[in-house]
């Protein structure tokens, strides 16, 4: 033991940050990775003193010939069998560098081990027995390292004494590997002719590959770049969790990329709701009060807003000006581990980030192995294969295309209950049905010109012939709900009847919603909350915590409506409801026909210009089924708990959220999302 | 963002994901510098509270200045702190060596009180870069129902994601600070000002550098006598950081085979 401190050796810049690079070493089994990282762990003088005179006294007392790759193959299974098994880390520096090596197991069984390993690194040497040649797992690995995301790759052609340092050799595999990972798109930094064993290419270029001019291994590793964090991206904060430790309400993450800062806008995705940046939480607080006006990609922060939203793991935080898509659906490229073929069915759990969502395959666009000289194409992805696939997701999730955001367009797939595969998003679906927002307003304001002539029923009928695609009604089985649901199915129009089942309606809505489905024998398709955030709602604020504020409030309305909502109008391009405009001062600014630009559809109200008066009459002479409440003084009818009977000339909304502000009684289905309620 | 900015990251990353997906998760303290900055970071990554128990299985032959940190930061730090004994040495398998067969008590120590809480998650204090099987860990690292670590079936894990669904009756270790080295402990321990047991500091030139049981852990040569000068001589040694512990050295084996059967 012979730990020193030189003298005068000055801390300052002993321990100044050089820059860390993480290099993996992939190739075939038996090309020799363990060896080479022996060497360079041994010619950059990396080793603890003595520990090659202990491996070389066990190599001795087991009658086995000492290998440099002993060093790393730490397990006693790995020394016997002479492979590696699992990834194993080293570390070792240069002149300019500090080095993280991590050894990739070559065999096939583990490539799962090797996908570990190279995923954390920055960048990849690959390595080929000069005398075998490029082998399946050479192939296979050198595709795999583009599917991790691992740019930088050199190629080092190893045991070149084994082929009498032949020139031409080194130049023919040089062409073969070479034509191999550009056919994907990585084009090696250099080709290396090498001699683990022996040293040549290392650290020198010894006499024996004099005809070779290029970089030496380490001055290979000398060109690699560290990671950089994806600060100039747009910013993407995906939420871990949601703290309430204290009395601040801190939604924690790690920044992917970009950044932001105190007062910027943000929008929630896949809700769309907005808010401001409050504050950047730190601890400890002296320290975090100093550097926290601002962060950015890499930072694991915490941050709070200025509005209660409901938000949950899962959910990811953007800049408002460029908030992220969402996608129920999404195409990727995908490498699969599982010993179960993936094929169309397959169910799976869809992870991005820390979001995670259940999710079928519907297509196997193609399926390859890579490790194939000329891949054959499959329908289903076997184990350690690749392969496009399109899956189909239960929620919508927010999500990047990997061309536009590496850090957040890639999936982990799970089956299970344990990961069993990854890829890059290539493809989401187009927003075709998302017209631009002026286009929409036109199409709403000649609409309204088309139906403001016609009566109710001719105005359902007009609009569904006018637009295309899709047609929700939202009813509550109010009035003028069942007005409307009369005149739809009177007409037998092709409209979907949705109702949002908020879990806290009266048992009278529940008695009509019966009653009109055995009326009109249509069924009425109900939409409920998120059965997560709805766990996670009544856990931060009790089960009646609603009445505790105006923003526990809009928590729950977000929780128990307007996230359902979203869901119900997901692929819709009209959306009917039964608003009034007398109904209160904030639906009288509301049309007949209006673009609701945020979900990119045309919201039509047929009853714009009714009175209650006119739905009542209507309602009488066609024998509409009624709600039971109406006759207990029960108008606006929304969630019994947030809903009372009125008074005689009392507005009609006065019986919703009573407690509140008169002026801005909307649970937030009528409001854009965002909008101050 | 430099380097202690990046691990410090992703260590809070770490314990944010094991908070969020495990049921009932217990740091283990083992009172060393590890530890320490572990817990350091799990305050960070919670804004100053520690949303789990903190546990510290006690062999009963650590040093009196371990015990005397421990109760003096147990308090300090609000932590909600569990001790839990050790077996005694003739519940430990005969067939390892002396030393290693002591350490092993921790590992029964550790089963026992795993099945008196019902942890589902054990956050332990491990680095790669210390000793050759810890390389080859995973951040959330499975354990079977004897607590043993299958290292020939371990589940890929990658791009930060982890395996945290379990089968019944089993745990997960979970490594916040696997991707540290020691030089990277002893800067950041500087840098926030954490507190150290002071057998770390060199005393008549010897210092530990590593932390056990009083009767199988030993001094090193140094002449370290402030954090400083052990960053500064880290930078220059060769010599491994656990060569104090005396059952790392016993048999080629010997912690391959504690690891294996549970030890951390």
């Amino acid at each position: 033991m012979n730990a020193r401190v030189s003298p005068g050796l000055d801390i300052a810049t002993s321990v100044s940050p050089r820059p860390l690079v993480r290099i993996v070493i992939v190739g075939h089994v038996d090309h020799g990775k363990s060896t080479l990282i022996g060497r360079l762990l041994a010619e950059t003088g990396s080793l603890p003193d003595g520990k090659l005179d202990e491996l070389k006294a066990v190599s001795a007392r087991r009658g086995m010939p000492f290998e440099l790759s002993f060093l790393l193959d730490a397990l006693q299974t790995e020394r016997d069998q002479g492979i590696t098994i699992d990834t194993s880390q080293v570390r070792f520096r240069t002149a300019s560098r500090d080095f993280v090596l991590i050894d990739a197991p070559g065999h096939a069984e583990f490539l799962r081990n090797m996908i570990t390993g190279a995923s954390q690194a920055d960048a990849a040497l690959l390595i080929v027995d000069a005398a075998e040649g490029v082998r399946d797992q050479t192939r296979r690995h050198g595709y795999l390292l583009h599917l991790l995301g691992v740019r930088q790759v050199v190629v080092v052609i190893n045991k070149m004494d084994r082929v009498s340092y032949d020139d031409v050799r080194f130049r023919e595999l040089d062409a073969e590997i070479s034509a191999h990972l550009e056919g994907f798109g990585v084009k090696p930094a250099a080709v290396i002719p090498i001699s683990a064993r022996h040293g040549d290419g290392v650290v020198a270029r010894t006499a024996a590959i004099e005809w070779y001019s290029g970089p030496t291994v380490i001055e290979a590793l000398d060109r690699f770049a560290p990671a950089e964090p994806a600060s100039a991206l747009p910013l993407r904060l995906p939420v871990q969790a949601v703290y309430k430790f204290d009395d601040r309400r801190i939604i924690a993450g790690r920044i992917e990329s970009g950044s932001l800062a105190i007062g910027d806008e943000i929008v929630v995705a896949p809700s769309g709701k907005r808010a401001r940046v409050r504050s950047i939480e730190g601890w400890p607080v002296a320290q975090a009060t100093t550097a926290t006006a601002a962060a950015s990609a890499g930072r694991s922060v915490g941050i709070t807003i200025d509005r209660d939203l409901f938000i949950a793991r899962g959910d990811v935080i953007a800049i408002a000006l460029a908030g992220a898509p969402s996608a129920r659906k999404i195409t990727a490229r995908i490498f699969w581990l599982d010993d179960e073929p993936l094929a169309a069915g397959t169910a799976l759990t869809v992870r991005i980030g820390p979001a995670e969502v259940r999710g079928t395959v519907t297509a196997v666009v193609n399926s390859v192995d890579p490790g194939e000289v000329t891949p054959t194409q499959g329908a289903a992805i076997g184990q350690n294969h690749v392969g496009d696939v399109e899956i189909a997701l239960a929620a919508p999730l927010a999500v990047d295309l990997y061309e536009s955001n590496p850090r957040t367009g890639r999936i982990v797939l799970e089956h299970g209950g344990r990961i069993a595969g990854g890829g890059l998003v290539l493809a989401l679906p187009v927003q075709a049905k998302r017209p631009q927002a002026a286009a929409l307003v036109a199409r709403a304001a000649a609409l309204e010109q088309t139906l403001s002539g016609l009566d109710a029923a001719a105005r359902l009928a007009a609009f569904r012939s006018e637009v295309a695609g899709r047609l929700a009604f939202t009813t509550s089985f109010g009035l003028e709900d069942q007005v409307i649901v009369h005149m739809i199915c009177a007409a037998g129009l092709d409209i979907d009847l949705v109702t949002l089942d908020t879990g806290r309606l009266f048992p009278e809505a529940y008695t009509v919603w019966e009653e009109t489905e055995a009326r009109y024998g249509r069924r009425i398709r109900a939409i409920y909350p998120r059965h997560d955030a709805l766990e996670a709602l009544v856990e931060a604020q009790g089960i009646n915590g609603f009445y505790g504020s105006r923003e526990a409030r809009a928590a729950c309305c977000d929780v128990r409506k307007v996230e359902p909502l979203g869901r119900a109008l997901a692929d819709a391009a009209g959306w009917i409801t039964g608003l009034r405009a007398d109904q209160s001062a904030h639906r009288g600014q509301a049309g007949l026909v209006a673009a609701d630009t945020e979900r990119g559809l045309l919201k039509l109200s047929p009853l714009h210009d009714w009175t209650r008066e006119a739905a009542l009459h209507f309602a009488d002479e066609h024998a509409v089924p009624r709600s039971a409440l109406h006759a207990k003084g029960f108008v606006s009818i929304g969630c019994a708990p947030c809903t009372r009977a009125i008074r005689p000339g009392e507005p009609e909304r006065a019986g919703r959220w009573w407690w509140e502000d008169e002026s801005k009684k909307e649970c937030g289905l009528h409001v854009r999302p965002g909008a101050a309620r | 963002m430099d380097r202690l900015d990046e691990l410090e990251a992703q260590s809070i990353f770490i314990f944010r994901e094991a908070f969020a997906r495990m049921r009932k998760p217990a740091l283990l303290w083992s009172l060393g510098k590890d530890s320490n900055v572990m817990i350091w970071l799990a305050r960070k990554a919670f804004f100053g509270h520690l949303p789990f128990p903190v546990m510290h299985v006690d062999t009963g032959k650590k040093f009196a200045e371990m015990y005397a940190f421990r109760d003096r930061y147990a308090r300090e730090w609000e932590l909600d702190l569990i001790v839990e004994p050790c077996p005694p040495l003739d519940a430990v398998d005969p067939t390892l060596p002396p030393a290693a067969r002591s350490a092993a008590r921790k590992t029964e120590g550790l089963k026992l009180a795993l099945a008196k809480h019902g942890f589902d998650a054990l956050i332990a204090g491990i680095r790669r870069d210390e000793e050759a099987t810890r390389a080859k860990e995973r951040v959330f690292s499975p354990r079977g129902l004897e607590g043993n670590w299958d290292v020939r079936d371990q589940p890929p894990e990658f791009w930060d994601h982890f395996n945290a669904r379990l089968p019944a009756g089993t745990h997960l270790r979970v490594h916040p600070i696997l991707h540290w080295t020691e030089s990277d402990i002893w800067t950041y321990t500087r840098r926030e000002g954490i507190p150290i047991i002071p057998l770390y500091l060199a005393k008549d030139g010897k210092r530990y550098r590593s932390l056990g049981d009083a009767d199988i852990t030993f001094p090193v040569p140094s002449q370290a006598r402030t954090i400083d000068e052990i960053i500064a001589e880290l930078d220059v040694t060769k010599t491994p950081e656990r060569s104090g512990r005396a059952m790392d050295h016993e048999a080629e084996d010997a912690f391959e085979r504690l690891r294996a059967s549970g030890y951390l």
